[in-house]
């Protein structure tokens, strides 16, 4: 036994220091001089202080914000979670019906209007950043009313949305979408211009 | 409906894998037997490095029962360093957000989870483990467990290439070059490009933040990039954070997941073709490679049908309960389908969430064994008892002694090859079995109706698979689920590990007999579908009656609108 123990021993510490020291060192070391902003958490400032990531989801509830998904852990990732709720769980169903009847009614949109599902249904993360475009136009008119826009701001809202649409990656990979967070730091500068 | 932009990206995602295969699998073989490469001038010297500071001579050969006990001990002492470092943590350095020490049945159950390969998670890293566990223990142990994977498919490829000898290899000159040439390097690359996409990488605390709005947010950081890249390369699947690749920070784009998928299949499927070249059988190869893709490709197409179809519960198609608007319907159901193949078991989407067939389809790639491409080297081993029970079973049909590759195939190879198929299905039966008349079990659950009972066997499915992905809802950290899990993934593991490692040096002893008029050929079709069917019977005779009370009945109740 005592010929397999002290290599094996050796042998660990020595991937220990390779793979478990070196390596994410080295790696956080390249990652902060190369990539700086990515590396510490791609963090969004406004006035000098910063906001948070804009890579993770925030909660908005005020009628004058685009609205996130609805997240099972309230946005606040401690840690991050989603609902684990079944295909036949009640709460879901329930929740469903919920979700969408609060949409239309805060969105004073006729009844029966098809909610897009990114509204309907809590996130994997609980921060998903993202809502899909046809969410984020459903909100354009609410919104531009609570902020006493014109016709004229809120179809540049509008126009807002749609530039802040991100379409598939390298024109391939993933759904479009919209960045809440970004699209309401952009809703307040053009209240404010 | 699945769009065009969707079926595009999964063909686009099949496409690739393939083509990285033969250039992958044939640079593998080289590094494994000892051949010069590109890689040689720049990582050379860290191999060389290893074997001196370790006291190893890399010209040594070892006879199976050596390389078991290899194995065992650096794998035993593995599980001694995770499990002390979680135990002791809150008196280490590098614990910036303060957490308390991991308590015994939770640290066991990691420790053994990381060491198996397995990389199930009955805890949440961001709440539970310091920044030096998930290096020192965690990373560690993502790179090793791989590499040992690797090493003991190089093992048998050697004992089936061999003839007339006791020797299969060196363990540590596997383990050592796996994790030099393959696993290090492609990490590295991956850690960058992961980075620069937006995955953190940094030593700093947590930071509390004032949204826009005006309410508390914590932003989790960390060394995450590092530990990403490998544990989708090896196979391993354990989340820096608890959502894994759900998780913005572990995952921010369409691309790093488009990235993340392929580094699922990637190694795994291209050790396929490594086989092929080391036992000098690129066509036998191929076939098995087809079969392996054919049964992902399948469970692909019926999960994501699957998805699509309109839930009367909630009257959406395509529901997005527990899935990332970045990565929609179709890349979540591409990873959960390509992580349960492989024994990797990260997530990208909540699978508790998804719809009951496509739950179904996740099972039973874990069930049959994670022998779909499955793990890196644990794939093409876990396959290897399939192939020798068709090509018993074929050579009983014809009436000759069954031959594999040149080697009679005995009844001690079948026995070794049955025990390393009936081990891991008795453990998942049997503890699905007694958590499900326990009241500690039944404590656990998050879905009542058969949902609930498809949490509690995928548990025991994803931890003797070596899988480690969940139905997330159910709370695994009990003590209960962290002793019963971890004891299932030992078995899971070596229950399968030490079979093998018997049938290769079984094998390496034989002579090796040319092929006659009599010998069943194993590189054509015939053989691939003799090689399917095998698969599906013993695999649906096993597993049939569990799949239909869970997510098969519920899959009627839900069309019925029933709700739990």
């Amino acid at each position: 036994m005592k010929t397999y123990i002290l290599p094996a021993l050796r042998l660990l510490l020595v991937m220990t220091v390779f793979t478990g020291i070196i390596y994410p060192i080295a790696m956080t070391l390249l990652s902060l001089v190369v990539f700086p902003y990515q590396a510490k958490g791609s963090m969004i400032e406004k006035n000098g202080v910063i906001i948070g990531s804009e890579l993770i989801g925030q909660k908005f509830e005020s009628d004058k914000y685009f609205h996130s998904r609805p997240s099972a852990i309230d946005y606040n990732p401690m840690p991050s979670s989603g609902s684990n709720w079944g295909p036949t769980d009640r709460r879901m169903a329930d929740s469903v019906k919920a979700r969408s009847a609060r949409f239309i009614k805060q969105n004073n949109l006729p009844p029966g209007t098809v909610v897009p599902k990114d509204m309907l249904f809590a996130s994997a993360s609980g921060v998903d950043p993202h809502i899909s475009p046809e969410a984020a136009i459903m909100q354009v008119e609410r919104i531009g009313y609570v902020r006493g826009f014109n016709a004229e701001k809120i179809s540049s809202l509008k126009k807002l949305v749609e530039a802040f649409t991100e379409g598939p990656q390298m024109k391939l990979f993933g759904d479009p979408r919209v960045n809440v967070l970004k699209l309401n730091l952009a809703a307040d500068e053009l209240q404010s211009k | 409906m699945i769009t065009a932009s969707e079926i595009i990206q999964l063909v686009f995602y099949a496409v690739m894998l393939f083509l990285f295969t033969p250039p992958l699998g044939k640079l593998m073989a080289k590094i494994f037997e000892g051949e010069k490469t590109f890689l040689s001038p720049v990582f050379g010297w860290l191999e060389r490095l290893s074997y001196k500071l370790s006291g190893i001579d890399p010209k040594k050969e070892m006879n199976w029962k050596t390389y078991m006990w290899a194995m065992l001990a650096f794998n035993g002492l593995g599980f001694a360093i995770v499990y002390l470092l979680q135990i002791f943590q809150s008196s280490l350095p590098l614990n910036p957000q303060q957490l308390p020490n991991v308590s015994w049945h939770l640290a066991f159950n990691t420790a053994v989870s990381f060491m198996t390969n397995t990389n199930w998670q009955s805890y949440a890293g961001e709440v539970t483990l310091s920044y030096l566990v998930q290096m020192l223990g965690l990373t560690v142990q993502n790179f090793v467990s791989a590499a040992t994977g690797i090493a003991v498919m190089l093992a048998l490829a050697r004992g089936i290439a061999r003839k007339t000898t006791i020797d299969i290899g060196n363990f540590w000159v596997d383990l050592v070059r796996s994790t030099v040439y393959v696993l290090l390097p492609l990490s590295i690359l991956f850690t960058v490009v992961l980075v620069d996409q937006g995955v953190v990488q940094n030593f700093s605390s947590y930071q509390t933040v004032t949204t826009l709005e005006g309410t508390q947010q914590t932003i989790l950081l960390g060394p995450a990039a590092a530990q990403i890249a490998i544990k989708q390369l090896g196979s391993n699947g354990g989340g820096f954070f608890n959502m894994n690749s759900a998780y913005p920070h572990e995952n921010p784009t369409p691309f790093t997941n488009f990235l993340e998928m392929l580094s699922i299949l990637l190694l795994a499927s291209a050790l396929v073709y490594t086989f092929g070249v080391i036992v000098k059988a690129k066509r036998h190869a191929w076939v098995v490679w087809g079969v392996m893709f054919f049964m992902f490709a399948s469970g692909l197409a019926v999960s994501l049908w699957s998805e699509y179809l309109t839930n009367p519960v909630t009257g959406v198609a395509g529901g997005m309960e527990g899935k990332e608007t970045r990565f929609g319907v179709a890349n979540s159901v591409l990873w959960s389908v390509a992580t349960t193949d492989a024994s990797n078991g990260s997530v990208n989407a909540m699978h508790d969430s998804m719809s009951p067939l496509s739950g179904a389809v996740e099972m039973i790639n874990i069930k049959l064994g994670e022998i779909i491409f499955g793990g890196v080297g644990a794939g093409m081993y876990g396959m290897m008892i399939f192939i020798l029970l068709t090509v018993f079973i074929a050579g009983l049909m014809v009436g000759r002694t069954p031959e594999y590759l040149g080697k009679k195939i005995e009844s001690y190879e079948v026995k070794m090859a049955a025990i390393a198929m009936i081990l891991p299905s008795f453990g998942i039966l049997l503890f699905t079995a007694i958590a499900c008349i326990s009241d500690a079990g039944l404590a656990g659950l998050n879905n009542s109706g058969p949902h609930g009972f498809s949490e509690i066997l995928y548990a025991f499915a994803s931890t003797a698979g070596n899988n480690g992905s969940a139905f997330a809802g159910l709370t695994a950290s009990t003590p209960f689920y962290a002793t019963l899990l971890g004891i299932n993934m030992l078995i899971g593991r070596f229950g399968v590990i030490i079979p093998m490692l018997a049938i290769a040096g079984s094998l390496a002893k034989k002579k090796i007999t040319p092929p006659s008029s009599g010998t069943f050929p194993t590189d054509t079709f015939l053989f691939g579908l003799l090689l399917l069917g095998t698969i599906l019977i013993v695999g649906a005779l096993t597993f049939f009656p569990t799949q239909v009370l869970g997510p098969i009945v519920e899959h009627f109740l839900m069309l019925n609108g029933q709700t739990f």
